[in-house]
C-alpha cells in the first residue's frame, strides 16, 4: 500500500496558499485576513509534510509542530489586535488603521 | 488511500473558496474549520497520523475557539432576530455538506479496512518525537520563548484600562 502522490500533495498546497493569499489581496475585513493567512500557513505546512512524506523523514512534521506552535502566537496576538482596534475605533476595517498617528 | 485524499483535498480546496468569499464571518469560520478538517483527512492519507491528530486538537480545536470567541464579542449586541437568522439553514447547509462527506471517508476507511493495516510509508509519532526532542530541541527552546513573548503580549494588548479620569480616558488607552 502506498500513500498518495507528493506532487499532488504540493499542488493542493499550492492552491490553498493561492486562495489564502486571494483572501489576503481581496478582503478588506481584519478577521478575514487573519483567516486567510491561517490558510496560508496551513497550505505552508501541508507542503512541508508532503515533502517529509516524500523522502520518508520526520523533519517535515517537525517543521510542520513548528508551523502550529507560530500559528497559535500571531493568532493570540493578531485577536487581541483587533479586539484593540474595535475598542477604540469601533471599525475593523484595515484600511482605517492607516489612519491611526503616534 | 488515493481516493481518500483526492476527496479530501476536493473538499478542502472548496471550502476554502467558501471562506473567502463569505462575508458573514460565523459562516466563513464554518467552512474553515472543514477545510482544516479535511487538510487533517489529507494528512493521514499522506502517512503522518500524528500531526493530523495535532491538525484537529490545535488547528480546528484551539484556534478556531479563540476565532468563534472573537466573533462573539465583536457584536456583542446580538439580538433574537439575528440569532434566529444564524439557525437558518442557509448559513449551516453548505459546512454540514462539506463535513458529511468527510465522515462518509471515514466510515469508507473504518468499515471498508482499508486503513485496517497500516501503510508501509507511514512515519510513526515516536520517530516525530525523537526527532523533535534530538536535533530540534534548541527549536523547542525558542517555540517556547515564542508563546510566553505571546501570551505576555496578547495580554497587555487585551487588557481593559482603568479608567481613573473620565476626561483623560481616551488618551489613557494610548495602546490601541
Amino acid at each position: 500500500m502506498t500513500t498518495a502522490p507528493v506532487e499532488h500533495g504540493l499542488l493542493l498546497a499550492a492552491m490553498l496558499f493561492g486562495l489564502g493569499l486571494l483572501g489576503v489581496l481581496v478582503r478588506r475585513n481584519l478577521l478575514f485576513l487573519l483567516m486567510s493567512v491561517e490558510i496560508m500557513l496551513n497550505a505552508a505546512g501541508l507542503a512541508f509534510v508532503a515533502a517529509g512524506s516524500r523522502w520518508q523523514q520526520p523533519d517535515g512534521q517537525v517543521m510542520f509542530l513548528f508551523i502550529l506552535t507560530m500559528a497559535a502566537a500571531e493568532v493570540a496576538v493578531g485577536l487581541a489586535l483587533i479586539l484593540c482596534l474595535h475598542r477604540c475605533g469601533k471599525t475593523i476595517d484595515a484600511d482605517a488603521a492607516s489612519k491611526m498617528r503616534g | 488511500v488515493t481516493v481518500v485524499f483526492y476527496i479530501s483535498a476536493l473538499v478542502a480546496v472548496l471550502a476554502t473558496v467558501m471562506v473567502v468569499t463569505r462575508s458573514n464571518a460565523v459562516h466563513a469560520l464554518l467552512y474553515l474549520i472543514v477545510s482544516l478538517l479535511s487538510v487533517a483527512m489529507v494528512f493521514y492519507a499522506l502517512g503522518a497520523p500524528f500531526v493530523a491528530a495535532l491538525e484537529i486538537i490545535i488547528y480546528a480545536g484551539a484556534i478556531m475557539v479563540l476565532f468563534v470567541f472573537v466573533v462573539m464579542m465583536l457584536n456583542v449586541t446580538a439580538s433574537q432576530a439575528r440569532e434566529r437568522l444564524w439557525l437558518a439553514p442557509r448559513g449551516w447547509i453548505g459546512p454540514a455538506v462539506l463535513a458529511a462527506v468527510l465522515a462518509g471517508e471515514l466510515f469508507y476507511t473504518l468499515v471498508g479496512g482499508e486503513f485496517s493495516t497500516p501503510p508501509t510509508a507511514m512515519i510513526a509519532p515516536q520517530q516525530v518525537g525523537a526527532t523533535l526532542f534530538g536535533p530540534y530541541v534548541l527549536g523547542v527552546e525558542l517555540a517556547s520563548l515564542l508563546l510566553l513573548a505571546a501570551l505576555v503580549g496578547a495580554f497587555h494588548l487585551g487588557r481593559q484600562e482603568p479608567t481613573a479620569t473620565q476626561g483623560r480616558s481616551h488618551h489613557d488607552n494610548g495602546a490601541c
